[in-house]
């Protein structure tokens, strides 16, 4: 027991220099912008009263020093920041969008287990037969695949051609929501399928070679049997820390996805941003978005920790 | 900076020299790797011939023939504007993988560069340098992606810039991994107490025995960098119209999905093929420098 609070302490304070390594990141992604940001936002005919009032707005004025400081002290208090085309602080902003982008992240995720588990166990057990060499194509073909082609081929096929689902929007109850969020979610799960596929088929091939395999077949028990309850238990195990190790690709392509099925996530928040040249706006959704990935993969490698003993006790 | 896993690849350096067929003819034998040549190949001599292949230049507006499917005059139909789709495909791939190739060099040389440095030197250039992968890592790479070009401006430019801060982490890491094995052998150490300096120790034994992998990488890497010109296309803020580019041809296609799907779907295909063949090179390369 010691041992498991030790690795979860030893874990949680590596992650804390990365933290503060993505607020350095983030805050010089805004505060080294070629040319003035303060001028570029209220365009070329503002007087330069107006434009040192923005600037002291965004925090921009003084030393770099000086404005990490600022920025650092600001962020303490909760505060990101206030949207220039909002007028809102960022925090309610995110807030308001967390949600959405939440649940498609689980639900991809959910995904990813769901589908990578059963068709890499199928592969490896039909290893060199037809089912493997089918499988194997997938990550051939899936890799090259951009998310937002894909998710307007199930438009398309989905929503277009068979009406099963919306073509975009979130909707009003929670049944509207989940049926807006399943082909995002798949979307957005197919980005990382494919590289997930190929690693789980080699961890289940290692997996079949393993003697307590062997004990369990010379016991006498059906082939199903030692396919669920060894097998894949135990392949469960590297597919959560492989999806850990993926989930920044995963979060990172809900900006896509959202874009593509309209939904009103943080991706999209952050897109909309963009193109409003909101800067404190794109500068918290960016911060807010790397820090989630930081606090995802701690507690991923916590999960695989409390599955597999093996990582905690070294 | 993207999809972090292993994919198959032999962590063991290529220390094993022993007697091999040559490098070519093993490239010959591996299936995979000639069919992944030949689709690449096919693509990008279909992107470069363009202006010899297509009767209408990609810009060339038709106002009256807009939104036609495919026809004798048209193979792959018009869109909105009467442009042909057909001519848009090829000459997009122009652009599209010209950066595609171009965007991975520098991340690929620094990365790889910097990874064995870390790797072999150890100590305060290992610290930073991995603490630094593990930040950027950190980021979603689209979003990373996405605040740098709104920063640099969109554009080709642009996408070179974001690509070469945010993908050399790749390289960074796994070259490091490389070297750390690679340090420890007894020929590097006897060339270390045979005198030789460290920069001639990193460029003659280092560097040879741990790039094979980088290589391999470099080609799935295509892949993605490909995949993300055509994302911030799709996006708008990658390649600007008007020149043509298979992200924004699509994103300007979608608007058409229910009455003229083909303006979106069809600019997804040469990604599809470039992305396959590329892959199936990736794999053929892995076969071919994997040690005997």
């Amino acid at each position: 027991m010691r041992k498991t609070w030790r690795y979860a302490v030893t874990r949680l304070a590596h992650s804390v220099p990365v933290v503060f390594g993505v607020t350095i990141v983030t805050f010089l992604l805004l505060h080294l912008i070629p040319g003035d940001p303060a001028r570029k936002l209220v365009g070329p005919h503002a007087g330069p009263a107006a434009v040192a009032a923005v600037r002291r707005q965004l925090g921009l004025d003084g030393s770099l020093v000086n404005q990490f400081g600022v920025f650092l002290s600001r962020l303490a208090h909760g505060d990101t920041g206030r949207s220039f085309f909002y007028g809102v602080s960022t925090r309610s902003l995110v807030i308001s969008r967390l949600s959405v982008t939440a649940a498609l992240v689980g639900l991809a995720a959910l995904f990813c287990v769901i589908l990578t588990l059963p068709l890499a166990t199928l592969a490896a057990v039909h290893k060199d037969r037809l089912a493997d060499h089918a499988i194997r194509v997938i990550p051939l073909v899936g890799l090259g695949m951009p998310a937002f082609w894909i998710g307007i081929l199930f438009i398309i096929v989905f929503s277009v051609n068979l009406g099963w689902f919306p073509v975009g929007g979130w909707g009003v109850t929670l049944g509207d929501h989940l049926r807006a969020l399943v082909l995002p979610a798949l979307t957005a799960a197919l980005g990382i399928i494919p590289l997930l596929i190929r690693s789980l088929r080699a961890g289940v091939l290692d997996v079949l070679k393993a003697d307590f395999v062997a004990t369990a077949r010379a016991k006498g028990l059906r082939e199903m049997r030692v396919l669920f309850r060894h097998v894949t238990r135990n392949a469960l195990i590297p597919t959560v820390a492989l999806l850990g190790l993926n989930i920044a690709y995963l979060i990172g392509s809900t900006v896509i996805v959202e874009r593509v099925f309209d939904l009103n996530g943080l991706g999209s928040l952050m897109l909309d941003a963009v193109g409003n040249r909101d800067f404190p706006v794109v500068e918290g959704v960016t911060l807010v978005f790397a820090v989630a990935v930081v606090a995802l993969n701690l507690f991923t490698d916590l999960v695989s920790a409390q599955l597999d003993p093996r990582i905690r006790l070294g | 900076m993207r999809l972090l896993a292993v994919s198959g690849l032999d962590v063991q350096p290529d220390v094993a020299a022993g007697r091999r067929r040559p490098f070519v003819r093993r490239a010959f034998s591996s299936r995979s790797l000639l069919a992944g040549l030949c689709i690449v190949a096919s693509v990008t001599t279909l992107a470069a011939l363009a202006p010899v292949i297509v009767r209408y230049g990609p810009n060339q507006q038709n106002p009256f023939h807009g939104m036609e499917g495919p026809s004798a005059a048209h193979w792959l139909g018009t869109d909105e504007l009467g442009r042909d789709v057909w001519s848009r495909v090829l000459y997009a791939g122009r652009t599209d993988l010209v950066v595609g190739f171009l965007a991975v060099l520098f991340p690929f040389g620094f990365g790889t560069l910097l990874g064995i440095a870390a790797g072999y030197f150890g100590g305060v250039v290992e610290t930073v340098t991995m603490r630094l992968v593990d930040v950027i890592i950190a980021f979603p790479f689209y979003v990373l992606v996405v605040a740098l070009v709104f920063i640099i401006g969109p554009g080709i430019r642009g996408i070179y810039i974001a690509i070469a801060l945010t993908d050399w982490v790749v390289y960074a890491r796994m070259a490091r991994t490389q070297a750390l094995v690679v340090r420890e052998l007894d020929w590097v150490t006897a060339a270390r107490s045979g005198g030789l300096s460290h920069a001639r120790v990193l460029w003659r034994h280092i560097l040879p025995n741990t790039i094979s992998q980088a290589i391999v990488y470099v080609m799935s890497d295509i892949v993605y960098v490909l995949l993300a010109v055509v994302t911030l296309g799709y996006l708008g803020l990658g390649i600007q119209p008007p020149t043509p580019d298979w992200g924004s041809m699509i994103s300007d296609g979608q608007s058409f999905l229910s009455t003229n799907l083909w303006i979106s779907t069809i600019p997804g295909i040469p990604i599809v093929l470039t992305g396959l063949g590329l892959s199936l090179v990736a794999d053929g390369l892995t076969d071919v420098l994997r040690p005997p």
